[in-house]
């Protein structure tokens, strides 16, 4: 079966902190539409691959879970960013930005521009 | 860091595992209701909201997987099922169980016994504090060939002067007589420097010890004393401290008692079992001040280097005093005899010889160990096999090469912990009776227990045996070739061609083990056996020597036995008494360095007539005075000149019988007889050499010629370590009747002499030997134990090349073969294994006889007839294991044989 998109398991940890980080504490639908909607069709399957990554970051301390009611009054796990995961966030997005920075230049470069 | 956090939470989780799959369940059942709720609000009929979303979510089992394995900590819960794999396959044949948990408890038992004895005397720190400042001091003469010659008082006080050491003391030992209570017993004394136990800063377990400022000359009549004593002799009176004691006839006060298992840091077994200790001054008042050259013979001066200074940097400091003090006094130190002083650590001091003997049963107990790991492993090899096709199988079926290596490791290591546990359990049991195999003589200040280390130590043997002998097997399991093993599993016959290779190479090996380790033991027992049948040079059937002391008071005027004039008629009448005993037919007597082997040289500075100027460093020789009918007790013969007579006595002059080691080595050219010497510098009056003996191994078996003096001991006034009297008596004795009755001769003479000691010369030679003894036992019986393992590892690999060739050999016989051909052939296989076994062994074996020449006695370490000797007998046994085997082999009946296809 051929997947519509592949998400770097690293990508999609980033979006889910990034996301922790604008909007606070959310629960695995909440940050499962936010990611869809941000990014397109990105995460219009596989959803569920969400959670081996929620697990993940939380063994990791980057986020924290504690269970709350959603807003149809069910009962709901809420994950949030905690002050580790902001740092790694910080340090994750500087890294990002840095590589995106290098293959951008790359992707710009043409055969006159060398020396 | 993070990996590890996540490994700990994993950990937690892993308890909790049934609450995360919970609450996974729930995530996703909330997170679908989400979806749906959205999907119908979005316009959806609800039936298909609810398959939109669940589509969305994706595989929910996929998930729950990943979900799981993020959380899991792989390699614990394989390990786990690992365990509870092997322990069923393990369970499953109980025989092979069974033999392979023995081989390795016996392996490991015996290794963890012999640890625990090297843990008790070498390892194990000294139980002093800061045991590495503690050494101890010998003066050394090279110029004239001696060691270890004791040390003068002025030079001990240098010493303390230098600046080097904290503290040094000196220590003299001597039995004492020690009355008041019902029996006059004999203690081991020590008179010990006052500094002595604040230099190995002992506390004592009741009172305190001595004063380390004390400076009273002589005596200061305050006593230790040890805790065996006190519950001995005192009933563990706890108060005792102030009580006196009498001790050779002067009062002393109690001022403490020493803690239980406390002993002196010192060479013999005697020494260091030291039962009161008193406090001396060396100097005496009203007696001649120590001269700069008289040694202190026997005096063993310790130290406790200054802290932060090395055993090497004291060292050095201590060779510039040295050279200095030899400017300073030119006369008492001759350049000849080139004075020099070592520190040796006093640890090594006190374990001595004890460390090769130890290495040596260390290496013999861990190569018994290897071989039982390489029997095992031979065990393992042959169910490998027969696991073959499972192995195959499951290969096949995708496990993984490594994964299948591991479960193979973990089998083997279960299978060593249990045979360690075993092992252990069977030395818990056996402890008693295992540590009074070990002779007394063997140094050891710590006891000999089964503490954490020696537990470590055999963990770690056990898990080590369990690699060594599990790799092989397991490697051949992750190695082979799936297609040609389950070809041949269809098949019926068994076992790849590298498997075969590598079982041989294991019997090789244990072949050449079990060679180095007999032949080891050969060495030993030939070694022992040389000394049991050396030329004595003296008769030591039906004599016993039986001792008493007499006593050595404080103040000269008091000693009632001080000048030979007093002595002498006391001499005469024990003489008289003893002769009346029954059963006895000679006596003699003898001060203590008369006793034959008794390992406690005395060695008395001489000076001969005409060289007193080279003999500024006198020769040191072992002295002992007898009287006349000594040398014909003990049979010892006479070369030159005449032996002692009764008219040798306190008024006659002086004289001494030489042996010929002492004549060759003074009068190498000249007669000795009618020569004259003087036995201590201080010594008014000459000696004369009257008479030559022939060399006898009074002083060592291992010895043949130590020079010796002998005087009359009608004329030689007991002093210090001679006040001890032997009494020897020959003829048809009673060991348990004799001594008590000679206890009543003695103290109708004296009732203030205590008797003890009693000892036939027969035991005595025996008690020398009980080291040698004992290493040579260990040994014995560990090349024994190996013997019987290559013999079995051997027979097994035959049977199983046998059992393997079985349908070969059924085609053989239908066609016409000769069943002595078959046995033959069988029997070459086997055969060619011991010869290459036997040929690495003698290689290994010469190069382990090297090390231990200095255990061995009288054979060569490269003894032809015992390499030959030892390697035929090997093959022998090699050739009988294989029989068996190969009879079964000519017994295959090819009817049988050929059906088996």
């Amino acid at each position: 079966m051929k997947q519509k998109t592949e998400v770097p398991q690293g990508t999609l940890a980033l979006m889910v902190l990034k996301t922790l980080d604008v909007l606070g504490s959310l629960h695995g639908y909440g940050i499962a539409r936010r990611i869809e909607q941000i990014s397109g069709d990105l995460l219009a399957v596989n959803q569920g691959t969400l959670y081996p990554v929620l697990l993940k970051l939380e063994q990791e301390g980057a986020i924290a879970s504690e269970w709350g009611a959603s807003e149809n009054n069910r009962r709901a796990r809420f994950y949030r960013l905690t002050r580790e995961g902001r740092k790694q966030l910080q340090a994750e997005t500087q890294d990002w930005q840095q590589t995106t920075e290098i293959i951008g230049r790359f992707f710009d470069l043409k055969a006159e521009d060398l020396p | 860091m993070r990996p590890l956090r996540r490994f700990f939470t994993r950990l937690g989780h892993w308890a909790t595992r049934r609450r995360d799959d919970d609450r996974l369940r729930e995530e996703i059942e909330e997170h679908i209701a989400l979806q749906a709720a959205e999907n119908i609000r979005a316009g959806m009929p609800p039936a298909e909201a609810r398959r939109q979303a669940v589509l969305k979510f994706g595989a929910v089992e996929a998930i729950k997987e990943e979900y799981r394995a993020e959380r899991r900590i792989l390699f614990i819960e394989t390990f786990l099922q690992d365990v509870r794999y092997a322990a069923r396959m393990l369970r499953k044949a109980p025989g092979f169980t069974a033999i392979a948990i023995l081989t390795i408890a016996l392996g490991i038992g015996a290794t963890t016994a012999i640890f625990s004895l090297v843990d008790a005397t070498l390892l194990h720190p000294f139980p002093y504090p800061q045991p590495e400042q503690l050494v101890r001091v010998e003066d050394d003469l090279p110029g004239v060939g001696a060691q270890d010659v004791g040390m003068s008082v002025p030079e001990w006080h240098d010493l303390q002067r230098s600046g080097i050491f904290e503290y040094v003391s000196l220590a003299v030992y001597g039995p004492v007589n020690l009355t008041g209570s019902s029996q006059p017993t004999r203690a081991r004394y020590s008179g010990v420097a006052p500094n002595y136990f604040a230099l190995l800063g002992v506390k004592p377990q009741l009172g305190r010890t001595f004063d380390p400022e004390d400076q009273t000359p002589g005596f200061t009549l305050e006593v230790l004393i040890s805790d065996g004593l006190w519950k001995r002799s005192f009933a563990a009176d706890p108060g005792i401290l102030g009580k006196s004691l009498r001790l050779d006839d002067d009062l002393y006060t109690v001022i403490g008692v020493m803690p239980a298992g406390y002993h002196d840091p010192r060479r013999t077994n005697e020494q260091r079992n030291i039962e009161v200790w008193a406090a001396v001054g060396f100097a005496v008042p009203g007696r001649t001040p120590p001269l700069r050259n008289r040694r202190r013979t026997g005096a063993a001066a310790i130290a406790r280097i200054k802290p932060g200074l090395t055993i090497a940097a004291a060292q050095s400091q201590l060779d510039a005093l040295v050279a200095s003090l030899q400017k300073e006094f030119p006369e008492d130190y001759p350049l000849q005899s080139a004075w020099t002083v070592r520190l040796v650590p006093l640890k090594e001091t006190v374990v001595g010889n004890a460390r090769q003997s130890l290495i040596l049963l260390l290496g013999a107990v861990a190569l018994v160990l290897l071989i039982g790991c390489v029997n095992v492993a031979n065990l393992l090899l042959a169910r490998a096999s027969a696991r073959g096709r499972e192995m195959a199988i499951r290969q096949a079926l995708g496990a993984a090469r490594m994964r299948l290596v591991r479960q193979l490791l973990t089998e083997s290591l279960l299978l060593s912990l249990l045979g360690g546990i075993v092992g252990l359990a069977i030395l818990f049991c056996t402890k008693g009776f295992l540590v009074r195999l070990v002779p007394d003589s063997l140094p050891r200040l710590n006891d000999i227990s089964i503490n954490w280390a020696v537990l470590l130590f055999a963990l770690v043997a056990s898990l080590a045996a369990g690699a060594i002998f599990g790799l092989a097997p397991a490697l051949h399991a992750g190695r082979a070739d799936l297609t040609h093993m389950l070809k041949q599993e269809g098949r019926g016959s068994t076992g790849s061609g590298e498997q075969a290779r590598t079982r041989r190479l294991l019997v090789v090996t244990e072949f050449a083990l079990s060679l180095v380790l007999m032949i080891a033991a050969s060495l030993l027992l030939h070694s022992f056996w040389e000394l049991l049948n050396v030329r004595l040079g003296f008769n030591p059937q039906n004599v016993m020597a039986v001792r008493t002391w007499l006593p050595e008071p404080n103040d000269p005027k008091t000693d009632i036995y001080g000048t030979p004039a007093q002595e002498a008629p006391f001499l005469r009448e024990l003489l008289r008494r003893g002769r009346t005993l029954p059963g006895v037919e000679e006596i003699a007597l003898g001060n203590r360095p008369s006793i034959p082997l008794n390992h406690d040289p005395t060695q008395s500075p001489l000076v001969l007539e005409g060289r007193e100027i080279q003999s500024k460093q006198p020769p040191l020789v072992e002295t002992s005075s007898v009287t006349p009918d000594y040398f014909h007790l003990l049979g010892v013969t006479l070369q030159r000149g005449r032996l002692f007579g009764e008219m040798d006595n306190e008024t006659a002059p002086a004289v001494a019988v030489i042996n010929e080691a002492f004549a060759r080595t003074y009068w190498p050219s000249g007669d000795p007889l009618g020569e004259r010497l003087k036995l201590s510098p201080e010594d008014s009056f000459w000696t004369t050499v009257v008479g030559v003996i022939a060399d006898a191994r009074t002083e060592s078996l291992v010895e043949s010629s130590v020079p010796q003096i002998y005087t009359s001991l009608y004329q030689a006034p007991s002093q210090g370590a001679s006040k001890e009297l032997v009494i020897f008596l020959r003829g048809r004795l009673d060991p348990a009747a004799t001594p008590v009755e000679l206890r009543e001769q003695v103290q109708a003479v004296n009732p203030e002499l205590p008797v003890f000691g009693a000892q036939t010369l027969n035991d005595a030679l025996s008690a020398s030997l009980s080291e040698r003894r004992f290493s040579m036992e260990m040994v014995g019986l560990f090349a024994l134990t190996a013997l019987l393992l290559a013999g079995l590892g051997i027979y097994g690999v035959i049977s199983y090349i046998v059992s393997e060739r079985t349908h070969e050999i059924g085609i053989r016989l239908a066609l016409g073969a000769q069943s002595r051909n078959i046995l033959r052939m069988v029997l070459r296989q086997g055969l060619g294994l011991a010869i290459a076994g036997a040929a690495v062994g003698l290689v290994c074996a010469l190069i382990v006889s090297h090390l231990m020449a200095g255990l061995l006695y009288g054979v060569r370490p490269t003894d032809p007839v015992t390499f030959a000797g030892v390697a035929l007998l090997l093959i022998g046994v090699a050739l009988l294991a294989c029989y068996i085997p190969a009879r079964r082999a000519i017994r295959v009946d090819p009817l049988v044989a050929l059906r088996h296809e």
